[in-house]
């Protein structure tokens, strides 16, 4: 190597020490911050949260793990996984909860009442709503747009390079179950349905509709942080009754209202955590979570601060998970 | 040995009589090939014996599929003889040096390799025989770029297993040997191709090998080069005396090494014979064709020029001169004589006479085209 | 300074023909009229047969051969608990992986204090590596990479992902290259292995991404083992053509020497593969990384997971700062690696920069830098080297403050622990959140100020190029467009082409995909086209310019890391969700390359007909238009290729913005568990379609490319 270089390593070393050190000087006095969960661990143990990639469901996740952390003491970790992901990682016992389910009957069959690996455990207080949506500025412009039978007046509207000819309706997510297809069908509706293909995409295209003033039809879900930014108005299907969804093909009414509930794995459940008694007394409200998801989502806060801010708001009824 | 005798141009001159033989050497040879054939193809093995593989190479290959590489080639090669194969590019050459060490396996055919048949061994006799009994130095000189000049010389001592000690005491030898002193530690790449192919004869040498096989060594280097490395293996033939086996396509080349030429053409051989014997009764219009550049009188022996003595006294009291002798090397002593020479054999007896005429026939036949010769000798 | 293209390696020296076989005089193809036939007969059925026999089949149907995938999953995932094989045998393997990435992980990403190391000493320690193994210049990009790291506030997700890539990379190596060196040895193991390795590649990650957590458990292992998956196809082929293209003479001169079998490997065909070796660590290093954002979805630790979680949220800004990390450790391992290799090597002679994937069957692509873009680099190594002994000896001595550090890093929180360097006047900008919210600003701006522009140009090719090319490929009989792309496939390639032709076909049709698989082959193709319109404008440039190059050349590396999740938002605000927007998703991945291996060929016509062509008055355009492209008719050809395999690999990225077709399916299969079995099927029909794509143009290119 050149002869220079042999001077250069400690130039670089004692820059680099330099910096750090006067980095130091600045940062010095978080040093108790490192060793947070400390002894009172062993009642509670490894907590294991599934985060399944939305935000209302990462608030979940954080305001339980911040109490289960805070309170009792757990050493709480958070794993990014997709539903059914998160309900293997429960049979295979790496993870211990999901805090928000919505639906899977075929998960439910094969966990639940099949390998009894996982069990219900009760409903989170949330509801979610499931339908089609339009930027609140359409709402305002045509008042009647919100009614299903006027869709078709409209349809010129929605026409994209997409649809083509006929209307728009932007489908969502694929994690989701959606009928859209068949509702357009049933329904006799001049549109078309067109993949966005994630949730981003949705939130992204209402953004940009409600922006630009432009027409978007589009299936979207509550609860949902993102009403907190725009307030999409949605629009009334056929009103849903037991039973009308029954065969797929023939649909032709609103989607049915989703009791959110919690899950545990059967191992941690048996396992004597005390962290088993928070998620079953775990329950709040679509306010709470679209609150927790908008300083996330829209403030840019870290979600463990979120979690931390919502808490300390409401110790009452944190005392009542923990009773 | 051919001496060394390329640095003044000639004429050439034809009028020779007599049926070219073909000869081979005597005593127990170093190397002995028989019936060897090589064709390339998926059943080769099941063509040898057919009727096919008297088709020509153009006609086999429509037919079915296979290339004929050697055709029955037979020779015998002296200890201590240098043996040039020489052939134009696509003749077969680098295929039977090849096959001769089994680097191509022989579709039939025997190589036999101080008695011993190369051709039935098995895997570990034949590396045996590689590692210690013939060497070869290849055209583009297959040297190992990550390894030092010196280890390169010495990576056939390594493979067959001595000690480090040793084997860099010999290599040194060697690189002295052939003049590679002062760059031992130097990697191949950045030494000139002369120098690559000291590399690699040095290599071939370490070995101490029976047999040296070149394959088309200088023909990558420019001419000067080329010259040099000739003499070199010139010289390192008269200091070692190995017995060598020298393909080329340079006549030129083939000339000034070849203690014997063998001329292959399409796989087969067309001609074997010393040097004067190729230049001066030329097998067939194909060698006739490529010997005729050659200076005649660099090449002839007196023997290929003398006229049996019109009686018993000519030539009696001028300059006695022995049929090997080249003609070129005589002319001085038959022109300054003025009158006929004797010329003698070996055992000193008179086997015929030369003067000025016979001389200048080869030497001063610039007006004699090719063509002209040709139609003289037929 | 010309791409090195391997179809056929040389042949061993004991096929070596002395004879040139009898070659027939050129055939007349006519292949334009042929392929005019086929578009006649294609276009003739299209209007007489228009909507009938599509196979389109609504997103939520499944036939009965994806339903039985699903339920194969189900059963598996039953049998995952207690089977020997999935919970004894892989249970092992992973147990093992969490080992090897958990052990590091305590030491390098972890923070606490205590006995580990602190970002203090991983930085010394990581600095010493690089000074060791490739000398001065990389120890200071490695210093400058990690430190922005920390700057980042990504110290702990950089370095997981530092982990996951580096494990994966060394049981590559301990897996890749054996198997490299016994398909160069063997043409059969070659011929076995060559396919599995174009499965490795094609199949979308997607779509086996919760199979392998479900067998590999929830964590690093199964990043690890997804990393694996695509990080080994290019060090196996890349192993396998080094050795193959080591010089027969070589070979030759070696086993005239009497070598064995091992001897040969060992010392003559190990050592001069070596560096071409290297190359292909490094391209497995690369391909690793990219996966990293695809492993935060099961959880894998690293710079993946911020990205994901700014997705969900949309925030441009955190998901930028995050894959600039990644950019950052791809631009370290790429010039530390490079380094090394050009330390091994004794010779000088030209350097290969990188090899393109993913390249399919035996082929391997060796891009070479162009000398400016690496002048100095090797430079000075030659003359002014250290004796072996002398460099032992300095290495050792740095070793002291090396220690030293590691163990301070270790009881002291400050070096353990990156510090916050927000209160820090001019560094706090360049950190994090604030980063950030810069990027998120000019994102905005930007947004804003070109979104009218890029709608029209959306509707434009839309319209023009997209629907009615749509119309034509899926709106017809299944069976037409069948023949018409055999037929393509014979006209342009003869026999080979066209029987792989219809084995793909057999696959798509047989899982059931025909319609959306040929969507997104109308897809492909257009994205194809302007991502060639594109880097020939660009190559061209590069090219014929010096300076155009080291101006461009940055983008381009960057485009070709950053994880496709960061810049979706921006193209979802720009074009709304489209399957245009799926196409620009592939441009932006595709571009890259293709612009490379473009310039690529520019620079390598010889100067001397550039300077012949300019004696005879040539303008600038006819320079272009009539010398430089035509010469570089191969690497135009050989850049298509490659850059529809890269458009190939985006289809599921498209398929979140859009694209709908088979990208949906593959992530709608990994959404949601019932439809696992078809989303597996579309991950097989892109395979099948990719196979198809590159026999075609590959076998076209060997015909028409020289």
């Amino acid at each position: 190597m050149a002869r220079g270089s042999i001077r250069l390593l400690p130039v670089c070393a004692a820059a680099t020490l330099a910096l750090g050190l006067s980095a130091c000087g600045g940062g010095n006095i978080n040093s108790g911050g490192g060793s947070a969960s400390g002894g009172a661990a062993s009642k509670c143990g490894n907590f294991r949260i599934a985060v399944n990639p939305w935000t209302g469901y990462v608030a979940d996740a954080y305001v339980v793990g911040y109490v289960a952390k805070t309170k009792l003491g757990c050493n709480v970790s958070y794993q990014n996984v997709k539903e059914q992901v998160g309900w293997q990682g429960m049979a295979s016992g790496s993870i211990d909860t999901i805090l928000e389910n919505w639906g899977h009957a075929d998960l439910v069959k094969q966990y639940i009442t099949g390998q009894k690996s996982v069990q219900d455990a009760g409903m989170t207080g949330n509801e979610g709503i499931i339908g089609w949506y339009i930027p609140p500025w359409m709402a305002t412009k045509y008042p009647d747009i919100t009614d299903w039978k006027n869709l078709n007046k409209y349809a010129n509207l929605f026409k994209t390079s997409e649809s083509g000819s006929q209307g728009q309706l932007l489908d969502g997510d694929p994690s989701y179950v959606t009928n859209d297809q068949a509702l357009v069908t049933n329904l006799k509706l001049n549109f078309k349905v067109v993949v966005g293909g994630s949730e981003a995409s949705l939130i992204e295209s209402f953004r940009n509709a409600e922006k630009n003033k432009t027409p978007l039809l589009a299936y979207f879900y509550e609860p949902q942080w993102f009403f907190s930014e725009v307030k999409l108005a949605k629009v009334n299907l056929p009103a849903y009754t037991a039973g009308c969804d029954a065969d797929a093909k023939k649909i032709a009414c609103d989607y049915p209202p989703y009791h959110l509930n919690k899950l545990i794995s059967t191992k941690f459940a048996n396992g004597g955590s005390s962290a088993v008694g928070l998620v079953k007394g775990f329950t709040w409200t679509n306010e709470d979570q679209n609150l927790v998801a908008e300083y996330i989502a829209k403030d840019n806060m870290q979600p463990e601060a979120a979690a931390k801010k919502w808490v300390d708001a409401n110790p009452d009824k944190v005392a009542a998970w923990l009773k | 040995m051919a001496a060394d005798h390329h640095h003044t141009a000639g004429y050439t001159a034809y009028g020779l009589i007599g049926a070219p033989t073909m000869r081979t050497s005597d005593g127990t040879p170093a190397l002995q090939v028989q019936n060897l054939w090589k064709v390339f193809g998926p059943r080769a093995e099941r063509l040898i014996g057919t009727a096919d593989l008297q088709l020509s190479r153009k006609e086999l290959q429509a037919k079915s599929g296979h290339v004929i590489g050697v055709r029955d080639v037979s020779f015998d090669v002296s200890p201590g003889e240098v043996f040039v194969v020489m052939g134009l590019s696509g003749s077969g050459k680098s295929t039977l040096v090849r096959l001769i060490t089994r680097l191509i396996e022989p579709t039939s055919g025997t190589v036999v390799l101080n008695g011993e048949d190369i051709t039935k061994m098995n895997d570990d006799s034949l590396r045996e025989i590689r590692r210690k009994n013939v060497s070869m130095v290849f055209q583009h000189f297959g040297l190992l770029p990550h390894r030092k000049v010196i280890d390169n010389v010495a990576f056939g001592l390594e493979v067959r297993g001595e000690d480090k000690g040793a084997r860099r005491n010999r290599a040194q030898e060697v690189v002295d040997l052939v003049g590679l002193q002062g760059y031992e530690n130097n990697y191949p790449d950045q030494l000139s191709g002369g120098m690559q192919q000291r590399v690699g004869l040095a290599r071939a040498l370490a070995a101490d090998p029976d047999i040296l096989m070149f394959d088309e060594p200088f023909s990558a280097l420019d001419p000067l080069i080329r010259r040099d490395m000739q003499n070199e293996v010139i010289r390192l033939h008269e200091e070692v005396g190995k017995t060598m086996v020298f393909i080329t396509h340079d006549l030129q080349e083939a000339l000034k090494l070849g203690d014997r030429i063998l001329i292959m053409r399409d796989g087969a051989i067309v001609q074997i014979g010393r040097p004067d014997e190729v230049v001066g009764a030329p097998a067939d219009d194909y060698v006739r064709d490529f010997v005729s550049e050659v200076p005649k009188s660099h090449v002839l022996t007196l023997s290929w020029v003398m006229r049996p003595p019109s009686g018993p006294d000519e030539g009696a009291g001028g300059p006695t001169l022995k049929d090997s002798q080249i003609v070129r090397d005589a002319a001085r002593t038959v022109l300054e004589h003025h009158g006929p020479c004797r010329v003698v054999d070996g055992s000193g007896s008179v086997v015929g006479v030369v003067d000025e005429q016979d001389i200048m026939r080869v030497v001063v036949a610039e007006d004699e085209s090719p063509a002209a010769a040709n139609q003289a000798a037929s | 300074m010309s791409p090195v293209t391997v179809q056929a390696p040389p042949p061993r020296p004991g096929a070596i023909k002395e004879e040139q076989p009898y070659i027939d005089p050129q055939k007349k193809r006519h292949t334009g009229k042929r392929l005019l036939g086929i578009l006649v007969f294609w276009l003739v059925l299209w209007v007489a047969l228009r909507g009938k026999q599509t196979l389109a089949v609504p997103n939520a149907d499944t036939t009965s051969f994806q339903d039985w995938l699903t339920q194969l999953k189900v059963t598996f995932s039953n049998m995952a608990q207690t089977n020997w094989f999935f919970h004894g045998v892989l249970g092992t393997i992973a147990d093992a992986f969490n080992w090897m990435v958990g052990g590091l992980q305590a030491h390098i990403s972890s923070t606490a204090p205590g006995q580990y190391l602190g970002w203090f000493g991983v930085l010394a320690v990581a600095m010493w590596i690089a000074y060791a193994v490739a000398g001065r210049r990389s120890t200071i990009l490695v210093g400058v990479v990690l430190l922005l790291l920390g700057l980042f506030g990504t110290w702990q997700t950089g370095m997981d992902t530092l982990i996951i890539t580096i494990v994966s990379v060394l049981i590559s190596m301990i897996v890749g290259v054996p198997v490299g060196i016994a398909m160069a040895r063997s043409r059969r193991t070659s011929a076995i292995v060559t396919p599995i390795l174009d499965v490795m590649q094609t199949m979308p990650s997607f779509a086996y991404l919760s199979p392998v957590a479900l067998f590999f458990g929830i964590g690093p292992a199964t990043s690890v083992v997804l990393t694996l998956i695509y990080a080994l196809p290019p060090l196996v082929r890349i192993t396998e053509h080094g050795l193959r293209a080591v010089s027969p003479n070589t070979i030759e001169a070696g086993r005239s020497l009497g070598v064995t079998r091992s001897q040969l490997l060992r010392q003559i065909e190990l050592p001069m593969a070596k560096r071409t070796i290297v190359v292909g660590i490094n391209q497995s290093m690369m391909a690793a990384l990219s996966m990293a954002t695809i492993a935060a979805l099961v959880n894998g630790p690293g710079l993946g997971q911020p990205v994901v979680s700014a997705l969900q949220i949309l925030n441009v800004g955190q998901a930028s700062v995050a894959g600039l990390g990644i950019v950052a450790i791809a631009i370290m391992l790429d010039r530390t690696t490079t380094a090394a290799s050009e330390r091994t090597e004794k010779s000088s002679s030209g350097r290969v920069g990188s090899v393109g994937y993913p390249g399919l069957s035996s082929k391997v692509i060796i891009e070479r830098l162009p000398r400016w873009a690496h002048e100095g680099a090797g430079r000075g190594s030659v003359g002014h080297r250290l004796t072996p002994a002398g460099r032992r000896l300095l290495l050792g001595v740095l070793l002291v403050p090396v220690v030293i550090a590691a163990v301070y890093s270790t009881r002291y929180l400050q070096l353990a622990q990156f510090p916050d360097l927000s209160g820090t006047p001019l560094l706090k900008e360049l950190s994090g959140t604030p980063l950030a919210g810069h990027i998120n600003d000019f994102t905005d701006a930007l947004v804003n100020a070109i979104q009218g522009l890029t709608n029209a140009f959306k509707n434009t090719i839309t319209y023009a190029l997209l629907n009615p090319l749509q119309s034509l490929l899926s709106n017809l009989p299944w069976w037409v467009m069948a023949v018409v792309l055999l037929a393509t496939a014979y006209v342009l390639g003869g026999w080979r082409p066209t029987i792989t032709t219809a084995v793909c076909e057999a696959v798509i049709l047989a899982v059931g995909l025909w319609n959306d698989t040929m969507t997104t082959l109308t897809m492909t193709l257009v994205a194809t086209l302007l991502v060639m319109i594109i880097a020939v404008a660009l190559g061209v440039g590069m090219g014929r310019s010096r300076r155009v190059d080291t101006l461009i050349r940055p983008f381009l590396d960057t485009f070709q890391t950053i994880p496709a999740f960061v810049y979706l938002v921006p193209a979802l605000a720009l074009f709304g969700s489209s399957r245009f927007t799926a196409i620009v998703a592939a441009l932006m991945y595709a571009v890259p390359i293709a612009t490379k291996l473009v310039a690529d060929g520019i620079r390598g016509v010889a100067p001397t007909t550039v300077e012949a062509m300019r004696s005879t008055g040539c303008t600038r355009w006819q320079m272009i238009s009539k010398v430089q492209l035509p010469m570089a008719r191969e690497s135009l050809v050989l850049s298509t290729n490659q850059g529809l395999l890269y458009v190939l690999s985006m289809v599921v990225i498209g398929g979140m913005v859009g694209g709908g077709s088979l990208g949906y399916l593959i992530y709608q299969g990994f959404s949601q568990d019932n439809l696992f079995g078809k989303g597996l099927c579309a991950g097989i029909a892109i395979t099948a379609l990719g196979i198809m794509l590159d026999r075609i143009a590959r076998h076209a290119a060997e015909r028409y490319g020289r």
